[in-house]
């Protein structure tokens, strides 16, 4: 308990100074303005994002190789904790791209691509909620996490594809960033990064208690 | 080579079950004919606006509709329990996958052969001159829907409101399969027709990668 309460603290100091480096460290971009910080807060979303849903989906294929429930608890909490970075994702692309490109939805490759991998892990997380047994429902929703991901790459691949065959607006790349710049996105990557470990844990833990509990209620029930 | 001959075996089965009474099939091209019909009230379409939205209203009706024609393909198999017989008579769980997923994409080949002539003349485009390679995207989309299709299928049919879970499952799960198709089929019907490899290349990726994830990972979802 002592251990997450350290942690939680340094993840909360992390992330208190990742925000001051974005606002007041990296230096005002030329001709977005002060719009584009929100970038610090946008593009290392979408990478964390990205590496829940990978750890979902590498609990996914252990589970269904070795059963034990654990791997589904961390199958569903990366999940979760993935859907919550997605959304950062798709909230603030909107309020960057209205000032920038002078719309809400451009329908640009990267946030469309977000898009759908938001709508298919929210899928994965209705389905958890229509099965009551919880071995067939980590089985099977297991399952469907593992084409979840799979799909992943051939969606950004296809929609990538069909972007660049169609007139888009010019997106701001990382490619040329500023070397201040370079550095707060990078603390921020490492400060999400951290945060993402720390609540796919506690929510890890609220499953594991939630499994203990519903073996109390069994055994009560066969007394 | 016992794979190949119980799969044989059940596409059979499925085939002469569905041929029986046909419900499927009709209903599903009842289906699209709606949808195809109702999708041109949406806009006027002239000769150069159905070269355009053509290719994507035929193929997201072509979704929706395996989306719903998909449904029954494992729930069937619960009401008199024949899954367990199937997995018993067969050595291989893999076969039985094999063979929905083989005779799910005969139907669903079947459903988009006999619409493209009703489509081609209420849209107003040549589909004739370039009808074989119009077959090539047909088959490949066919094969990535069927095959994601009968996998879910079988995910949806454990569940409860399994109905509404199938297409909530497998539609996003499609986006590379409706992009790539729509653009391939789009290039077909263009005024200079063109077979675009690149598309069909995703089509086929799309179609490896799922065929394999079922071979791997398909046999534990028919456990007991």
């Amino acid at each position: 308990m002592a251990k997450t309460g350290v942690y939680t603290f340094l993840v909360c100091v992390l992330m208190g100074f990742t925000a001051y480096a974005s606002f007041y460290i990296a230096p005002t971009e030329v001709t977005m303005g002060l719009v584009q910080r929100i970038f610090y807060l946008h593009a290392p979303s979408g990478m964390v994002s990205l590496l829940a849903f990978l750890i979902s989906f590498i609990g996914s294929v252990a589970y269904i190789l070795t059963r034990k429930p654990k791997w589904d608890w961390l199958a569903v909490s990366s999940a979760e904790v993935g859907i919550a970075f997605c959304t950062v994702v798709l909230l603030t692309g909107p309020i960057w791209a209205k000032p920038a490109w002078g719309v809400w939805w451009a329908w640009d490759a990267r946030l469309t691509s977000t898009l759908v991998l938001w709508l298919l892990y929210v899928a994965f997380l209705i389905l958890r909620t229509m099965i009551e047994d919880a071995d067939r429902r980590a089985l099977v929703s297991a399952f469907f996490g593992v084409f979840a991901f799979l799909d992943t790459p051939l969606v950004y691949g296809s929609i990538w594809w069909w972007r660049t065959q169609h007139p888009q607006p010019v997106v701001f790349t990382s490619a040329g960033l500023e070397p201040t710049m370079r550095k707060v996105f990078y603390l921020s990557w490492l400060s999400l990064t951290c945060l993402m470990a720390l609540l796919i844990r506690q929510r890890y833990e609220l499953e594991s208690s939630r499994d203990q509990l519903r073996s109390l209620e069994q055994e009560l029930e066969a007394n | 080579m016992r794979l190949f001959a119980n799969t044989a075996a059940l596409v059979a089965k499925e085939l002469q079950t569905e041929f029986r009474s046909r419900e499927l099939l009709t209903t599903t091209l009842v289906f699209v004919l709606i949808v195809i019909v109702l999708f041109s009230f949406t806009f006027d379409p002239s000769v150069s606006e159905s070269r355009r939205f053509g290719p994507g209203l035929l193929w997201l009706a072509f979704l929706f509709s395996a989306s719903l024609m998909l449904q029954p393909c494992f729930l069937k198999e619960r009401s008199n329990d024949t899954l367990s017989a199937l997995r018993l008579s067969v050595g291989d769980p893999f076969a039985i996958f094999l063979a929905k997923f083989v005779s799910n994409t005969c139907l669903l080949l079947l459903t988009q052969v006999l619409l493209l002539p009703i489509f081609a003349v209420l849209y107003n485009v040549k589909v004739f001159p370039v009808f074989p390679k119009l077959l090539l995207v047909f088959l490949l989309g066919s094969i990535g829907v069927s095959v994601t299709g009968t996998a879910l299928s079988a995910v949806s049919s454990q569940a409860r409101m399994r109905e509404l879970l199938l297409p909530l499952l497998l539609l996003p799960l499609l986006v590379p399969i409706l992009i790539s198709s729509t653009e391939a089929t789009a290039a077909l019907l263009a005024e200079q027709p063109a077979l675009r490899r690149d598309w069909l290349g995703i089509l086929t990726a799309f179609d490896v990668v799922f065929l394999t994830a079922l071979w791997l990972f398909g046999e534990y979802l028919l456990e007991e």
